[in-house]
């Protein structure tokens, strides 16, 4: 589940954006507990407060007294918007980089995206 | 209920060698720690110390604010078990060990006892000297879980355990800290199996304090530093410089502090890849050297 990559309060923090983002998680939808999140992946309950913290801090994430935590009405729209953003310059910017060092044209990289489309409207 | 602990300039000495030198730490009350060092860099002197198994001689010792050397009501509350012994005494049976505890602590749980007993099957008939060594481990971490101490300290106290009962003690400990928060302090050198269980990490060396800190803030200061060797040997002049590899033109260097971001850009810049180090790692580059 976590590797040594980044802090694991992160990790957690970008799962949990990712199940909102497929819909795993609703709107309104109530979230594990730290106390059940930490148990579930055998971390401590501090580490896992300070995921949950970050995305309250983000309002991905709202709080209700003495209940727990539920998703925010609006996180969706927000994470994919932020994510749609990022995306050019997270995932296409470096794949053209990485294309030039080794010497494919980017036209064949057109090509091979018109190709994934054809397959995708057939 | 939770104890914290306040050590002042404490050092122990036995003869010969320094077992415990000069160390200042402080530790606030109700945190799962993890005690990390290399065998004979003076972790169990120091619980042992915490524990008032022996009188301080130089520096000094607080818990929960009181001095616990020959001070029945706050030792009652500490409990330590060691790899070997104390909670476990020879020629006794299981029973007795439990029936001891029930005796001698005031927040024992008989209930838990019994599930911990069953979770590990240990033979409750038998005398501990017909234990094995796992089912030894696992009376301690009975002993030691149930007796719901405020300052519960378990050294090494998973030796002998099977990768499955290593996963049930941490599963237990987890789920009963949390119903009942307390101080504990875990000392081991199983670092990758348990650093996620610990909020902070203290690592000795030859009886010196080498780092205390938020797990995942130590983890994240180690970084390995990977490229060619001339531009990683640039870039890491003037870093605290923990270990390096060598590989052909490529070279890796594991430095220990803060990169800030205008460092990481020019990381970036010069083709170099920065990457965190795992706690284990670090451990061990913070810890070479001659052993004590």
């Amino acid at each position: 589940m976590f590797d040594d990559r980044s802090p694991i309060y992160h990790q957690i923090a970008e799962s949990i954006k990712n199940d909102i983002l497929s819909g795993e998680l609703g709107a309104d939808e109530q979230v594990m507990s730290t106390n059940q999140y930490a148990a579930y992946y055998r971390i401590n309950p501090a580490t896992a407060a300070k995921g949950f913290q970050q995305l309250v801090d983000e309002g991905v994430l709202y709080k209700r007294r003495g209940i727990g935590m539920f998703v925010s009405a609006d996180a969706h729209d927000a994470l994919l918007a932020q994510r749609r953003e990022r995306f050019f310059a997270d995932i296409v910017e470096p794949m053209v980089a990485e294309a030039r060092v080794i010497g494919i044209p980017l036209d064949d990289i057109v090509a091979h995206i018109q190709t994934l489309k054809g397959r995708e409207s057939a | 209920m939770t104890f914290g602990i306040d050590i002042q300039n404490l050092t122990v000495r036995y003869p010969g060698v320094t077992a415990v030198d000069d160390l200042t730490l402080k530790l606030e009350g109700g945190k799962i720690y993890g005690l990390l060092g290399r065998n004979g860099s003076g972790k169990t002197t120091l619980l042992s110390q915490i524990a008032a198994f022996r009188r301080v001689t130089e520096g000094g010792i607080l818990v929960d604010g009181r001095v616990p050397f020959e001070n029945e009501e706050l030792t009652q509350e500490i409990c330590l078990v060691r790899e070997s012994g104390d909670t476990v005494v020879e020629g006794e049976s299981v029973k007795g060990i439990l029936r001891r505890g029930r005796r001698f602590r005031p927040r024992w749980d008989d209930d838990f006892a019994q599930r911990l007993i069953d979770l590990f099957q240990v033979p409750v008939n038998r005398g501990v000297t017909k234990l094995s060594r796992g089912q030894r481990s696992a009376l301690g971490i009975t002993a030691g879980l149930a007796s719901r101490a405020p300052l519960t300290m378990l050294d090494e106290s998973y030796l002998g355990l099977d990768a499955p009962s290593r996963y049930a003690f941490y599963d237990v400990l987890l789920e009963d800290y949390m119903e009942h928060p307390r101080t504990i302090i875990l000392s081991t050198h199983l670092i990758e199996e348990v650093s996620r269980l610990f909020e902070q990490v203290v690592i000795i060396d030859r009886g010196r304090l080498v780092a205390h800190d938020d797990t995942e803030t130590l983890r994240m200061r180690g970084a390995a530093v990977v490229g060619p060797a001339a531009a990683v040997d640039d870039f890491t002049t003037g870093m605290t410089v923990l270990g390096e590899q060598r590989l052909g033109g490529t070279k890796s260097v594991t430095v220990y502090g803060e990169i800030p971001a205008d460092a990481r850009a020019v990381a970036a810049d010069w083709g170099l890849e920065l990457s965190p180090v795992a706690l284990q790692d670090l451990f061990v580059h913070l810890t070479k050297g001659d052993p004590a």
